[in-house]
């Protein structure tokens, strides 16, 4: 008995959550947003997915092999491709998601050190990678035809009001008034349950937010994230959102907006990866209040429709900075301080 | 939110597996033929051996004599001879001696009425010199000589004087039994050092997990009119812990480096206060303790009352041996108990519990690199960042890794417990204390 008895240093056991089981949970709570889009969208989606996720584990594994170290048991990668593949319109060419995946896993990941030394989220930076380089492609989107195999191309609403603001007429109040002036018209209903063009992954407002629900209670998403990002979103997007509307202030579309383009997706599943996003709660929330506050500037001034990959990779420039500024506070401070 | 106290920052709340024992009466585990007795239970200067091979001794006779002002005595918990004087193992790692006694000749107090004494005619002094002599050390792990924490510097007062009755480790149940069995003697025993400390509130605090010792204990004040407050807490892992203890109670931080008392607190564990309580009402020595015997791997998990030097292996026998082959054998609680791989290791004075665990409670991973998800950020109850400092530990950076309070860390695993990487965060930590302890002896030196 004696040799098989494990000695270690205290603590002798531990919390049941392990580096893996955490990515294998945000996976399984991705599925249900993937297997809507890839019901209104089709099979094509379904290709795209596990091609991004074939490409990811696949750059992964080889990469292992050079190292030595078997990482692909982690679920890292696993997680890495399924973003990516959510993060893609259902007609984009093939190569194109390869040249994500391979550029998520090798410069974003492993040329940072692998697994936890990244700065920023490599899904993102995949994405963000072949959008300006394929943009076209980037930019073809599927309009839903569940049942049906008959693929028809069109923008996503926050691709029309883009565009549609360029030409608007005066009686226009809002989002939802352009979209139907334009010949798009959606409910918010179609945009909450995702009946809508857009990403495979990012579409279901819903079975995001309930996916995300899932990982709050298992405290894998931090509220301080989420609350923050869609706080500070919410707010700007109401009270200023209708400006461009030529309307006054506090009365913008927050709705529309909530559930438009990829907002559910990053603000539960990118911006709050571990990883790239702050150690402690006051940082998070800056960090939270910063994602939203780019979110709402990129998406109303920025020059392509969608803001949400921009904004979590621009601020997770600042997470080195965030967490130098604000440190735990130290036990005994308090009585330092009394004492000064 | 709870509606009782506990401290702010940080804690955890690790399953806590007490309904094993937590509900069964203490037993008396059956007495070893020998026992080994190592002379070295506490924090201090190891005891001075008074025997020799081949000498008989009687129960309780002094075997090691305090040997400083930090040490205690140490009484032999069985009569018999001395086989020999040998070298063992602690569970900590220590190397110390060990007399080891084969059980010969009569028991003194077996089968004989206990015959009680009244301490209130003694003067403090007197008080003092038998929670000396008896070898009393603090009960909950950290066993500091009790009658060295009990003598109050010059100049120093103690207002608020805690009775750590938390017992957040998961699995132990020692002192609540203790408690629910030994209520009056245990506030006796509370008594006799608010005499010598004289404090100006006395405070129980116990953990909302033991709602009936505080109620027990409440209506024993009552009747008895003690100026004793019970004071639930809300159950959160370190409460025990003596600085976070404090925090929850009081409401004071005890600045890094400093003691309790330099926020007026001195603090005793339960098992202590029974201690002191038989040291001056039995004249009964420090020979026996109540241990929890438990764990997935124990048949029948109990608490068990052993005499000092009495075995794991025999414990365990006792509680019905193994149900399913153990991964790990645990002295202590889980989150800051040592591993032991020897079933020989002898009960000492500051052995609270024995856990055999199998791989399913332990739940071991390999370590993945840091995921910077901040939960030993918000786990650390002394306000560390953990992840930081384990970093700087591995390059090597002291300065920097004290600078960040590597000093302040108290080990009580919270940080490795929810690491998501399984990094050993405290293991690396212990290591640093070490290079930086021999780094400042050696400056010292020159
Ligand atoms: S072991 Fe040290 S660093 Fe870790 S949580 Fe406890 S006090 Fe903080
Ligand atoms: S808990 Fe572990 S993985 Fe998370 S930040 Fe701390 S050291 Fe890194």
């Amino acid at each position: 008995m004696k040799d098989k008895l494990l000695v270690t240093s205290s603590p002798q056991f531990h919390h049941p959550q392990s580096t893996a089981s955490i990515m294998w949970t945000v996976s399984l709570c991705l599925l249900p947003a993937g297997v809507w889009g890839i019901y209104i969208f089709g099979m094509r989606a379904l290709l795209v997915t596990l091609t991004a996720i074939v490409a990811s584990v696949g750059t992964e594994a080889l990469l292992g092999l050079i190292n030595k170290d078997k990482t692909i048991f982690d679920g890292s990668a696993f997680l890495t491709g399924l973003l990516i593949g959510y993060n893609m319109p259902p007609a984009v060419p093939l190569y194109v998601i390869v040249f994500a995946s391979v550029f998520a896993i090798t410069v974003a990941k492993w040329t940072f050190g692998g697994l936890g030394a990244n700065w920023m989220n490599p899904a993102l930076a995949g994405r963000v990678f072949v959008f300006f380089s394929w943009t076209s492609g980037m930019t073809r989107w599927t309009l839903p035809h569940p049942g049906s195999a008959d693929v028809i191309t069109g923008p996503t609403p926050l691709g029309s009001i883009k565009s549609g603001l360029m030409t608007m007429a005066d009686t226009i109040t809002g989002p939802m008034d352009l979209l139907a002036a334009e010949g798009v018209p959606v409910s918010y209903m179609d945009l909450f349950l995702g009946r809508i063009p857009g990403s495979i992954g990012e579409v279901s407002a819903l079975l995001l937010i309930l996916g995300g629900l899932f990982l709050l209670i298992r405290k894998i998403a931090n509220w301080e994230i989420v609350a923050s990002y869609l706080g500070s979103f919410v707010l700007l997007v109401w009270v200023f959102g209708g400006f461009r509307y030529g309307q006054g202030l506090f009365s913008g579309d927050v709705l529309f907006q909530l559930f438009s383009g990829g907002l559910m997706l990053g603000v539960f599943f990118m911006a709050t990866d571990m990883v790239t996003s702050p150690l402690t709660s006051k940082g998070m929330l800056v960090y939270g209040v910063g994602c939203g506050f780019m979110t709402y500037l990129l998406r109303f001034f920025g020059s392509v429709p969608e803001g949400v990959s921009l904004a979590i990779i621009f601020m997770n420039i600042f997470v080195p900075l965030i967490n130098r500024a604000f440190q735990p506070d130290k036990f005994g401070k308090l009585i330092e301080e009394e004492a000064k | 939110m709870s509606r009782f106290k506990t401290f702010p920052k940080g804690g955890i709340h690790p399953t806590d597996y007490k309904e094993a024992t937590c509900n069964k009466e203490v037993q008396n585990a059956s007495l070893t033929s020998t026992a080994i007795i190592p002379l070295s239970q506490h924090i201090g200067a190891p005891s001075e051996c008074l025997v020799q091979k081949g000498d008989l001794v009687e129960e309780e006779q002094i075997i090691g004599k305090s040997g400083g002002f930090v040490s205690a005595n140490i009484h032999s918990p069985v009569p018999g001879e001395v086989l020999e004087i040998k070298k063992i193992f602690l569970p900590n790692g220590m190397a110390v001696d060990a007399v080891v006694i084969e059980v010969k000749g009569e028991f003194k107090r077996l089968g004989k009425d206990a015959d009680l004494r009244d301490w209130s005619g003694m003067s403090n002094e007197e008080i003092s010199a038998k929670i000396a002599e008896m070898g009393i050390v603090g009960q909950g792990g950290a066993t500091f000589p009790t009658h060295v924490k009990l003598s109050l510097p010059k100049g120093k007062s103690c207002e608020t004087f805690i009775i750590n009755a938390v017992e957040c480790e998961p699995y132990l149940t020692s002192d609540h039994r203790i408690m629910l069995e030994k209520g009056s003697e245990v506030l006796e025993g509370i008594q006799i050092m608010q005499r010598l400390l004289s404090p100006l509130k006395t405070v129980i605090g116990i953990e909302a997990n033991k709602m009936d010792a505080v109620e027990l204990l409440q209506s024993l004040i009552t009747e008895k009119g003690l100026d004793i407050e019970v004071m639930p807490l809300e159950v959160k892992y370190p409460q025990g812990a003596e600085k976070n203890l404090i925090k929850a109670i009081t409401g004071r931080e005890v600045p890094s480096g400093k003691l309790p008392l330099e926020v007026g607190v001195i603090n005793a564990n339960v098992g202590t206060c029974l201690s002191v309580y038989e040291a001056l009402v039995l004249d009964k020595p420090v020979i026996e303790r109540v241990v929890t015997v438990s764990g997935g791997a124990i048949k029948n998990p109990s608490n068990l009352k052993a005499r000092i030097g009495t075995s794991f292996r025999s414990l365990i026998d006792d509680c019905g041996g193994f149900s399913e082959e153990p991964v790990k054998i645990i002295a202590g609680g889980p989150m800051m108990g040592f591993a032991v791989y020897d079933l020989d290791t002898p009960v000492t004075k500051g052995t609270s519990g024995i856990l055999a665990l199998t791989s399913k409670e332990i739940k071991a991973a390999k370590p993945t690199p840091c995921l910077s998800c901040g939960r030993c950020v918000s786990s650390c109850p002394m306000g560390l960042n953990p992840t930081k400092i384990f970093k700087y530990i591995d390059f090597n950076m002291t300065e920097e890794a004290l600078e960040a309070g590597l000093m302040d860390c108290v080990e009580c695993g919270s940080c490795s417990y929810m690491c998501p990487a399984h990094i050993p965060l405290v293991q690396g930590f212990r290591g640093g204390k070490k290079i930086i302890r021999k780094k400042s002896m050696k400056k010292a030196g020159q």
